[in-house]
């Protein structure tokens, strides 16, 4: 049944009406028209619908719309801010850690999650975290060099 | 407007057949400079039977232009794609390096069959090598023409012009200067590239050979960057396709009942596509759900583990496509000799995004938007299946979700265009995970077999080497061996029908993989019963200097200590020559023997490649290439009943992650005068060797089939200790 649900979208107040068990990810990429998020396996295995809810990384895919009710939702389109890159986004530029780029949200989402919580991971908790996001192009490397320079760009900034 | 176009194509030499060419021509044009320029003699040799197969007669006397415009951009329009391989980059660097003009003034448009020219389709690792010298020398040649421009207008002489990102001046006068844009404004002029302009040298380069970051990298951090399944048209519908339970099963009756449980959902039956449609992705995969079909099913009784017999059965009588010397004459004069079979089984290319299309009608004529790394195939394909003619199909690719060969079969823009033209109303396919599973043309499962022995000084004597199913690419000896012969089965790595039990097809570096694999296990094979260390066993059988020179820098980055395998430390070599590029890889693994897991410690991968274009694009190629192949290596294949197929998604099909990712170090040997070569594929072929040595090594055990799961390798195990 369609009903009204009430979120944080992106730092927004949104209202939907949309049917509670449908999948947030196919809501986000029909009804809220934001394809930034992808969708790669739909069965929760590979990551790359990858949002955090009140600021955990979740499978937008396996998300029904019940529980995105009353929290607060960040998707690929609300990390830059004024046109700034988030320092997530920008380390992954600069290591270039992404080469087709479909996974590329979804592992920076799960990566901003893990800083979130654990804003100074060791190698190895980058790997535990990371492992459920899957890369079929292998910018492995590269991407946890990259979650390594941003968890060390997101200090400074909590220290400024 | 017409004598227009037609001077500008006399002058170019070009003959377009129809009006609409002659337009789209004219309108791409616009004002401005522009250089066609042919891919060399080896490329056009390699599309003229591919041209002709797809009947494409023109135009064919350029695959490329560029175009510097009234504004000062610079615009290059090639059929090549991108999907993560990074040419939008190499391409646009070496452009802005022979032009003189900043990264950033570079525009790709790539793979839109209604503005670029006609290209076969991007796999091979063929375009930083084909394209880049044309390219460059078309670069090269517009910067003339502004040149010569500019010394008209600013009244020097050419010799004494000098120009400095996209701007002209005097070497006299610095401030006497003129920027490339306003040289060509109000230009329309046309330049066919038919000699060799004189090209930068390689000193002179200031953004070539230089690391530079991905000019696509920040449009895919903040999801901007728009792939097939993120094109939205005004009315879309999204389509869900009844599949059958397995390859070769025919329909019988079709229940559609219960779709009414989903709201908006209706059934479109097209021939022999089964669809549902509906305005919401999910929605549409509820729907399909729902329906009832009843199959007929072929029993097959082949599996993973039997189909190699089957393939030896089925294998029609080999060809020799390569010989040299007196086999016998070899094997009289060896001290030990070494017969194996190698085998390989089905790999799925499993790009993160599945093949997804969407397609729209509008006035008679179809766009397809589609993840494809043939987008002038699927033009033609496309026209055929809607009974249009070719130029009432325009393709646009956008940015493609990884492809390594899959996404050379275009059926989900097919299905999608035919449900586009049966509903009148745009329609989108994303194939779910376990279609893509199911429909993806994989990689064919295949057997080596190897006879050789080895003689005095640990000399190779002879080489007797039969491929089923594995193609010859990477079959070929570049070791330097007396006597020698290579035996492939006609038809390449596809087979007859009846062959293989469901699609088959190309797969990064098709063929390679497991040729090397087999090539390099049995060099192995032969330095343990020669008694010398595998990489002392090379060098005295290595006579190309290009190899030696690959293997010891792989061996000195990896501090490789001479030791006879098996040592006991894990360490293992292999080498391989794949698109021209020469590639050796050294590994370090551990081996559990309780369980027989394989962990991946370090490797180090050297190559020659020619000039690096972007250095730094060519070491992500490199690392993502070995990344990858651990998956081939250790898990991936595709478990099968018949025609059923038993994976379905990630969690039993499993592909490399983040815990399994070792050290890895890469070199690019200087080569920067020879031309450059592939560097999508190479370093993906010696992987699954360089772990079967480094296993052997650690604990002297010799896996003769890849993929080398933790089982095999228990198994191996447990049979040598017996």
């Amino acid at each position: 049944m369609a009903k009204p649900i009430r979120f944080s979208f992106n730092g927004k107040s949104t209202t939907l009406e949309v049917e509670e068990e449908r999948p947030f990810l196919w809501v986000l990429r029909t009804e809220l028209g934001l394809t930034g998020t992808k969708s790669g396996c739909g069965e929760g295995f590979c990551g790359s619908c990858t949002v955090l809810v009140d600021g955990k990384p979740e499978r937008s895919c396996q998300l029904p719309m019940s529980e995105v009710a009353g929290k607060k939702v960040v998707t690929i389109e609300g990390l830059a801010t004024n046109g700034k890159l988030h320092p997530v986004q920008a380390a992954f530029v600069e290591h270039d850690a992404l080469q087709c780029g479909f996974c590329t949200p979804g592992m920076i989402l799960s990566a901003y999650g893990l800083l979130l919580e654990n804003p100074k991971p060791t190698r190895q908790q980058i790997l535990d975290h990371m492992e459920d996001n899957l890369c079929r192009c292998g910018a492995h490397v590269r991407i946890v060099k990259a979650i390594e320079t941003a968890a060390a760009e997101m200090r400074k900034g909590v220290r400024s | 407007m017409t004598r227009f176009t037609d001077e500008i194509l006399e002058h170019l030499g070009i003959d377009l057949p129809s009006e609409v060419s002659r337009r789209k021509f004219l309108k791409i044009f616009g004002g401005g400079i522009v250089v066609t320029v042919s891919a060399n003699d080896l490329l056009a040799l390699q599309e003229a039977p591919v041209r002709r197969r797809f009947g494409r007669a023109l135009p064919d006397d350029f695959n490329a232009f560029l175009r510097v415009g009234e504004d000062g951009r610079v615009a290059c329009f090639t059929g090549k794609i991108e999907m993560g391989q990074g040419v939008v980059t190499s391409l646009a660097q070496m452009l802005a390096d022979e032009l003189e003009v900043s990264l950033d003034s570079v525009d790709m448009v790539m793979g839109d069959t209604d503005l670029c020219p006609w290209d076969m389709g991007t796999f091979g690792s063929m375009t930083t090598r084909f394209f880049g010298p044309p390219l460059r020398a078309a670069a090269a040649e517009a910067r003339e023409v502004l040149l010569e421009l500019g010394a008209e207008k600013l009244d020097v002489p050419r010799d004494r012009l000098t120009v400095n990102n996209g701007v002209v001046s005097d070497t006299d006068d610095p401030e006497h200067k003129i920027s490339y844009a306003e040289i060509a404004r109000g230009q329309t002029i046309a330049r066919r590239l038919d000699r060799k302009a004189v090209l930068e040298s390689v000193e002179n380069f200031t953004i070539v050979g230089r690391p530079v970051n991905r000019t696509d990298a920040v449009a895919k951090v903040t999801g901007d960057a728009k792939f097939s399944g993120d094109i939205r048209r005004e009315g879309m519908l999204y389509a869900s396709l009844l599949r059958p339970p397995a390859h070769g099963a025919t329909l019988g009756e079709v229940d559609a009942s219960g779709i009414e449980a989903v709201d908006g959902a209706t059934m479109v039956v097209d021939g022999d596509l089964v669809a549902v449609l509906h305005a919401t992705p999910d929605g549409a995969q509820r729907a399909i759900e729902k329906v009832e079909a009843t199959w007929e099913t072929p029993e097959l009784d082949l599996d993973e583990d039997s189909i190699f017999e089957h393939l030896l059965k089925v294998a029609p009588a080999g060809e020799t496509v390569e010989r040299g010397g007196d086999l016998d004459a070899g094997m009289s004069v060896s001290d030990a000799e070494a017969r194996h079979t190698y085998l390989d089984g089905y790999v799925a290319h499993a790009p993160i995004e599945t093949h997804t299309a969407v397609a729209e009608f509008v006035g008679g004529r179809c766009t397809i938007w589609a993840s494809t790394q043939t987008p002038f195939r699927l033009q033609t394909e496309a026209a055929e299946a809607l009974g249009l003619p070719e130029d009432k199909v325009r393709v646009i690719p956008p940015f493609v979700g990884g492809g390594f060969g899959g996404k050379t079969a275009n059926r989900q823009a097919i299905e999608a265009a035919r449900l586009a033209k049966r509903t009148g109303q745009p329609v989108q396919i994303a194939w779910s995970r376990a279609e893509e599973f199911f429909l993806d043309t994989f990689r064919p499962a295949a057997v080596v077999k190897i006879d050789a022995g080895v003689g005095e000084g640990g000399r190779i004597t002879y080489w007797d080497y039969t491929t089923y199913f594995a193609g010859s690419r990477g079959a070929e000896i570049f070791y330097d061996i007396p006597h020698h012969r290579t035996v492939a089965a006609p038809g390449g790595w596809r087979g007859g029908p009846g062959t293989h039990p469901f699609a088959t097809g190309a797969w990064r570096a098709p063929g390679n993989n497991t040729n090397t694999f087999a090539r390099e296990s049995h060099i192995d094979i032969l330095a343990a019963q020669a008694g010398i260390d595998p990489v002392e066993f090379r060098l005295r059988n290595l006579a190309d200097k290009k190899m030696r020179r690959v293997l010891e820098t792989t061996a000195n980055h990896f501090r490789w200590l001479e030791a006879g395998a098996p040592s006991g430390r894990g360490q293992g070599m292999a080498l391989g020559i794949d698109a021209g590029t020469y590639v050796g890889l050294a590994a370090d693994v551990d081996v559990d023997r309780a369980t027989g897991k394989v962990r991946v410690k370090r490797l180090v991968c050297a190559q020659d490649m020619g000039l690096a274009i972007n250095p730094e694009g060519a070491t992500i190629q490199m690392e993502g290439c070995l990344t990858m192949g651990l998956g081939y290596a250790l898990t991936e294949e595709v478990r099968f009943s018949g025609g059923e197929i038993l994976d379905t998604n990630f969690d039993t099909y499993e592909i490399p992650r983040f815990s399994w990712l070792p050290e890895i170090e890469t070199v690019i040997i200087e080569a920067e005068n020879d031309p450059p070569q592939g560097g999508g594929e190479p370093a993906i072929i010696v992987v699954g060797a360089a772990i079967a040595n480094a296993i052997f090594d650690a604990v002297g055990v010799r896996i003769y089939r890849m993929p080398m799961t933790a089982e095999r390798v228990l198994a191996a195990l447990q049979r040598s200790s017996v």
